[in-house]
């Protein structure tokens, strides 16, 4: 073989498995992404019916109720609430009042399914996700009272 | 006082850095060799500064100098003496001052161990090393000294992370450290060659043990880090494909690569422009996994945004860096030359494939943790990638590269015969196919991915002892040296860890299971019986220990005691799990919460895990490590080192 032709074929070579490497890593990307919802979003229905998403806000004091290793509790975002269920030992860090993450997805009667709920780091943490539901949710708030 | 004289040695530093990064890059230029010796004895001055520094900082931890701002907010009076010390790198400050005592270390052995390179290569080196320390040093003090203090000073401490009170802590950040920055040595190389135009063997050949070593490093860093989150997060996982975690694995994916194709650049001369890329590529990574992790960009593109500084000094650090040395290698490196031609078929194309499915690796890995903070920065939403994503992506790629592990030591430089390689390998191919159907069966059920794993992971270990043999037999070229045991070992590092991976992920179970005393539970053939519940004080928190015990087929192995600790200082709660390690199987139990209030039966929440092989992950990464510390003991470095230094 010349070393012309190896060194196109080397190119193609190499072409050809980055773009299908690539395909397949977009492709895992799109399906593997779990998108975010505030509780008042997915009061609103934005939320999808038939995939795995993440709420996040406060778990509702007064609201966590254990039935064996079934656990249903409330998570807010000050302006509205959905129950959730899961069935498994919770982080150290779950805690009533406090900042919580959940993955899962929305049951026919409307309670969110968690498959993980996640309360990391220190106790003063409060993740992202559930810091953002309740800031957009007293804003909401906020601007409704002005216009009322 | 003592806190005053560590940050005057950083400022110290700092102006010998400057010293260090300017003249010998001058002096080497000028070809003047007295501004080059300079080089030397600045590695050394630098090196004693921040050790004194660090010293200082370390006294103000063990003595509870609760004045000095950093030591109040990660330690306190109750915390047992080794976990003050481990408190200096348990913070922002202290990692980063940690992250400068080791590129100061890395810098000093340079100066020390490179006696028989040319004057000009080593004074380039140590010039690009000081010129990286110039850049951390000033970002240490201008964001983030850790000498600040705390006036009127605090009554105690505020504690360190009970997360992080932990042998393992003690020892995996400045593993992981000594990883990260040792690639800046392979980077000064490669920046070295680049402005000297030298890049040949040699050249390779003196670079070649930094990154090795640089690459031990990294490998226990990440496996130990893997190790602490199985045991101390209490959830039996080993892998989270954590943004953090994925930090220290993107510079060891490029490192690796990098490995092997200096590899290529001794023995046959080629890659070299790839080489120096990834030599670029390696530590740039490692400078954005500082970034990820020091910036506050992983908790909040916001929170980054509000305090931008430290980011924003990190992120023009590291577009300087990038920058700088792109533009360096787009200047120079036309004139580094193709080098040594070789065939389509020989283990130059097979170790180019290798470069190649690392690299992509290391690009997926990137895209998967740099994508949510990219959406989130452009406000289109916020998005989670999970391991699911990861997963997906790895399996493809690591199954070509496991199959080239295989390939690629038996097959010749230069021009390899494929039927010639067929032959030699055809009973390691057989070996693996008939354990891949076989093995799982014997373990219980046959899955296609549980059969994959093994025939790769035997096919890596089958592949390697036949090379193994094929080279004692034919004993023309003397006896092998270490750096081939060496490579062979760390080959068998990676099967050892792809039969653990595999087997772990395809038959462990997991059980959380309400557990009153007295309840038994059965997992993978063992049964785990709740005796009852205790509590227990240590030195600075209050423990329920539960006591279970353990036994197989009616027989008592032993008693598990996990426990929840609630520390002092904070309110916390740590689950502390309990392990039975086998050579085949680790039993996991680690206690939830109390269930049973109600019913007043005294029941716990309950986890317990069955894991076989689990253990062989972290062996595999130990046995890789070994591997490359045998191959950086070759005669072939050591003799001109030692040759000179006599």
């Amino acid at each position: 073989m010349k070393s012309r032709h190896k060194r196109i074929a080397l190119i193609v070579g190499g072409l050809a498995s980055l773009g299908v490497a690539a395909y397949f890593v977009l492709g895992a990307l799109n399906s593997n992404i779990a998108l975010f919802y505030t509780p008042t979003q997915v009061t609103a229905g934005e939320a999808p019916k038939d995939r795995a998403f993440r709420i996040g806000g406060l778990v509702k004091t007064g609201t966590v109720q254990r039935n064996a290793m079934t656990i249903h509790f409330v998570v807010t975002d000050t302006a509205k609430d959905i129950p959730v269920a899961f069935t498994g030992i919770l982080p150290d860090l779950f805690k009533e009042g406090k900042g919580v993450v959940a993955q899962g997805r929305l049951a026919a009667n409307g309670e969110f399914v968690a498959s993980e709920v996640l309360a990391k780091h220190d106790e003063n943490y409060m993740p992202p996700e559930a810091k953002q539901a309740i800031d957009e949710a007293q804003k909401t708030n906020k601007t409704l009272k002005k216009t009322l | 006082m003592i806190p005053e004289l560590g940050l005057f040695a950083l400022v110290l530093a700092l102006a010998v850095a400057a010293v260090l990064g300017v003249l010998p890059l001058v002096g080497a230029h000028r070809g003047d060799s007295s501004w080059m010796a300079i080089g030397r004895s600045a590695a050394q001055a630098q090196w004693l500064l921040i050790a004194t520094a660090f010293g200082c900082l370390t006294y103000a931890f063990v003595t509870n100098d609760f004045s000095v701002l950093y030591v109040a907010e990660h330690s306190n009076s109750q915390l047992p003496t080794v976990y003050r010390v481990a408190a200096v790198w348990g913070g922002h400050e202290g990692s980063l001052l940690l992250w400068m005592l080791m590129l100061s270390s890395w810098t000093l052995a340079v100066s020390l161990l490179s006696r028989a390179l040319p004057e000009a290569m080593v004074a380039r080196v140590l010039g690009v090393l000081g010129l990286v320390s110039f850049g951390f040093l000033l970002f240490i003090l201008m964001t983030s000294s850790p000498f600040e203090r705390l006036l009127p000073a605090a009554a105690d401490g505020r504690d360190l992370n009970p997360l992080l009170q932990d042998p393992g802590l003690v020892i995996h950040p400045p593993m992981l450290y000594m990883g990260y920055v040792g690639f800046s040595v392979a980077f000064a190389f490669a920046i070295a060659a680049l402005l000297s135009g030298q890049l040949d063997a040699a050249w390779a050949r003196w670079s070649r043990p930094w990154t090795t070593t640089a690459w031990i490093f990294l490998t226990l860093g990440v496996g130990l880090g893997s190790g602490w989150a199985y045991y101390e997060l209490g959830w039996g996982g080993w892998w989270f494909w954590d943004p953090v975690e994925n930090a220290s694995f993107m510079p060891w994916l490029l490192g690796t690569a990098l490995m092997h194709s200096l590899a290529v650049t001794e023995k046959r001369g080629a890659f070299k422009n790839w080489t120096v890329l990834l030599a670029i590529g390696a530590f740039s990574l490692s400078l954005l996994g500082t970034f990820l992790v020091r910036s506050g960009v992983l908790t909040s593109v916001h929170a980054f945004a509000t305090d931008p500084r430290r980011g924003i000094f990190i992120l023009t650090f590291l577009g300087v860096v990038i920058g700088s040395s792109l533009f360096l290698f787009a200047w120079r490196a036309p004139k580094v030359g193709l080098g040594g031609r070789f065939a389509l078929m020989s283990r130059e194309t097979l170790l180019l494939m290798n470069n190649v499915l690392l690299a992509v690796a290391a690009g997926s890995v990137l895209l998967g943790t740099l994508y949510p903070l990219i959406i989130d920065a452009l406000a289109l939403g916020k998005i989670s990638v999970g391991p699911p994503y990861f997963e997906t992506v790895f399996v493809p790629l690591m199954v070509p590269l496991l199959f080239l592990i295989g390939l690629g030591p038996s097959a010749r430089w230069k021009e390899a015969s494929v039927i010639d390689l067929a032959r030699r390998l055809r009973v390691a191919a057989g070996v693996a196919l008939a354990a891949g159907i076989i093995l799982p069966f014997a373990l219980g059920s046959w899955k296609p991915l549980i059969g994959l794993g093994v025939l790769l992971a035997v096919w890596v270990a089958a592949a390697t002892v036949t090379d193994i043999r094929n080279r004692l037999k034919n004993s023309a070229g003397g006896k092998p040296p270490r750096a081939f045991w060496g490579m062979h070992l760390a080959h068998i590092g990676v099967a050892v860890f792809v039969i653990g991976v595999t087997l772990v992920k395809g038959y462990e179970s997991e059980k959380d299971v309400r557990m009153a005393p007295g309840d038994t539970v059965l997992v993978g053939g063992y049964s785990v019986r709740l005796v009852g519940i205790t509590n227990r004080t240590g030195p600075n928190y209050s423990a329920v220990v539960g006591e279970l015990e353990l036994s197989k087929d009616g027989r008592l192995l032993r008693s598990l005691n996990p426990e929840k600790r609630k520390y002092f200082s904070s309110e916390m709660p740590m689950t502390e799990a309990a392990i039975d390690t086998g050579f085949f199987r680790d039993v996991y139990v680690s206690l939830g919460e109390p269930v049973g209030e109600k019913d007043g039966s005294g029941a716990w929440s309950v986890r317990v895990h069955h894991k076989p092989f689990v253990d062989w992950i972290w062996g595999g990464c130990l046995l890789m490590a070994l591997g490359g510390l045998i191959a950086v003991t070759d005669r072939r470095y050591r003799l001109k080192v030692k040759g000179v230094a006599a």
